[in-house]
């Protein structure tokens, strides 16, 4: 039985995965044609490369269906509850860095920390009659962000793409989202609050705490290991 | 037991419960199992979200699986016209689970819900009908008053904001305390010079200007506001840890009036509650009270607030819990207010700690 890696099937974050393998001595390559989403390892025995979606390899962390996967720290945050008692976090492997913030409007002068967020979100409520919008995509990791921190009086909006928009539109009046430069925030007239940070999320080779780990998948992560460095 | 026959012995307990209180006079109702998220949400703001389950249809849009009686009942009766009456019911209620996967996603609850009439008679009157159906059982109740605790902060010399900001935070502890301390003038944040309000820029977005401009007004009125005096937060602080049978907490709340004279009226209706108790024949000289007690729950309650636990399973839930809920119908009721006071007991519960109905 060989011990099954996941690795994202696409983009930088593939091209950055199969690099930060190399430099350690293992080749990762894709198996046949370009549209094939299985592959070959060289330099160490028994592993199986698995090509998939970086926001779907959660749940098969979560559920054993792969043993190593690689993909954003964040994402296994929010998807997984209990993270750490279902995969455990063998390296962080210092690409893919992007922060999940809250990030407001700049013109909101009075609104620099949590608690402004709160106290303004307040009065917003009783101006306007509704709570104020926050639109993220990561509802579980914003909202026990700001539990934590005692923020109330806000709804949470999904937003799953051009998130920085919504505020200019009108469908939100802070966000929650990704950012690595600030770039696409500050194009958009948002500044992120000083406390604002929920996770600073960097690719990461997890190990799944549910997968079957017989004597062979044991013995083939710990040559890995080894050969990884971690 | 099987699940199948655990899930039969609380349903047949929950109809033995609910026995005991049409007999008392209260109308079995009936509750949506699918209720609108809306209402939910400006209740209970985005949090609820972790504790009930959402579910959505095209037409009626965000519905939330019934996390509780006390809402749809609290409508439903406000829309009828807000006259004095009594409930009760029993079904499900469902709780979504985040974190411990040993804690039940739904079970029973059988329920009592008194609108109007004497406040201080309610209370006694819910409390006892609870504790006589559970008599059998080996309990311990605990009961609090979250309206002392608004009271005191009512009562505090500092400004409105101020009040009102503690006021928002009562049920959550944490931020309640650490706001509290900032306002007695620790850790007071350092704030660089705030812009000139005329000349603001129009940030994007829906939140205008001018609201920035209010509130940086009301930046630098808190600014100029005197720390609350550190006898007033230590007086907050001995409600908060009041831990006594209720006969020496009341005592105690009568010294702590003198200084703190907003709180008499909570007090006296404290008193007149254990009156009432004595009056239907609660042992309140051994009934322990708790001054945070009810804070960290979900409910709305804003007086009174009792719960019952098993006093040889530490480890489970209180078997019933409930309180005044005053400003929830006033919420609802558009318009209209009714004093309100309710409980409800997890039959569910009762078949575990080993009781036979």
């Amino acid at each position: 039985m060989s011990l099954k890696l996941a690795i994202p099937s696409k983009g930088r974050l593939m091209e950055k995965t199969l690099d930060w393998f190399g430099a350690r001595g293992i080749t990762l390559r894709k198996a046949g044609s370009e549209r094939e989403y299985a592959g070959v390892v060289e330099g160490v025995e028994g592993v199986e490369l698995v090509l998939m979606s970086a926001g779907e390899m959660p749940r098969d962390l979560g559920s054993g269906r792969i043993h190593l996967g690689v993909t954003g720290s964040d994402v296994v945050r929010e998807r997984l509850a209990n993270w750490d008692q279902q995969v455990r976090a063998v390296a962080p492997m210092g690409f893919g860095g992007a922060d999940l913030v809250i990030a407001v409007p700049r013109g909101w002068v009075d609104v620099d920390t949590l608690d402004d967020l709160d106290a303004a979100a307040a009065r917003f409520r009783r101006t306007h009659g509704h709570r104020l919008r926050i639109a993220t995509k990561y509802h579980r990791l914003t909202r026990e962000f700001l539990r934590e921190h005692g923020v109330a009086d806000y709804a949470l909006v999904d937003s799953q793409g051009a998130t920085e928009g919504t505020v200019k539109n009108e469908t939100a009046e802070a966000i929650s989202d990704i950012t690595s430069t600030g770039e696409t925030l500050r194009a958009n007239g948002l500044k992120v609050l000083s406390d604002g940070l929920i996770h600073a999320s960097q690719a990461t080779l997890f190990k799944s705490r549910a997968a079957p780990w017989g004597e062979a998948q044991r013995a083939t992560l710990k040559l890995l290991e080894e050969r990884l460095g971690v | 037991m099987i699940r199948s026959e655990a899930k039969r012995a609380a349903r047949e307990r929950a109809a033995q419960l609910m026995g005991v209180f049409t007999s008392a006079g209260a109308q079995p109702v009936e509750a949506d199992l699918l209720l609108p998220a809306e209402t939910l949400l400006d209740l209970y703001g985005e949090d609820i979200r972790a504790r009930a389950y959402v579910t959505s249809d095209p037409l009626r849009g965000e519905m939330m699986l019934r996390p509780d009686f006390t809402v749809p009942v609290v409508q439903m009766h406000m829309a009828g016209g807000a006259e004095p009456a009594r409930y009760t019911y029993a079904g499900e209620v469902f709780r979504r689970q985040e974190t411990d996967l040993t804690r039940p996603n739904e079970y029973l609850q059988v329920g009592l819900e008194l609108f109007g009439g004497d406040p201080a008679e309610a209370d006694a009157e819910v409390f006892a009908l609870i504790a006589e159906a559970l008599a059998p059982l080996r309990l311990r109740a605990v009961i609090g008053d979250i309206g002392i605790l608004m009271a005191a902060v009512q009562g505090l010399s500092t400004s409105e904001d101020r009040r009102q900001a503690l006021l928002r935070h009562i049920w959550r502890p944490r931020r309640f305390r650490a706001m509290l301390e900032r306002f007695g003038g620790h850790g007071m944040r350092r704030r660089p010079p705030l812009p000139d309000p005329d000349t603001l820029e129009e940030p994007v977005g829906k939140r205008t200007a001018r609201e920035v401009a209010e509130r940086l007004e009301a930046i630098r009125r808190d600014a100029e506001t005197p720390p609350i005096a550190a006898h007033e937060v230590a007086l907050i602080d001995s409600l908060l840890g009041l831990r006594e049978t209720a006969p020496n907490v009341l005592a105690a709340l009568r010294d702590i009036a003198v200084d703190l004279p907003m709180i008499s009226t909570a007090v006296d209706r404290l008193a007149a509650r254990l009156d009432a108790l004595v009056a239907r024949g609660i042992d309140v000289e051994g009934l322990a009270f708790e001054g945070s007690y009810g804070r960290t729950s979900m409910e709305y309650y804003d007086g009174f607030v009792f719960g019952f636990s098993s006093q040889d399973r530490p480890d489970l839930a209180p078997v019933a819990t409930g309180g005044r809920y005053d400003a929830l119908t006033r919420v609802l009721g558009q318009g209209r207010e009714i004093p309100a006071v309710g409980g409800v007991i997890r039959p569910g519960l009762l078949a575990r700690m080993g009781d036979a109905p």
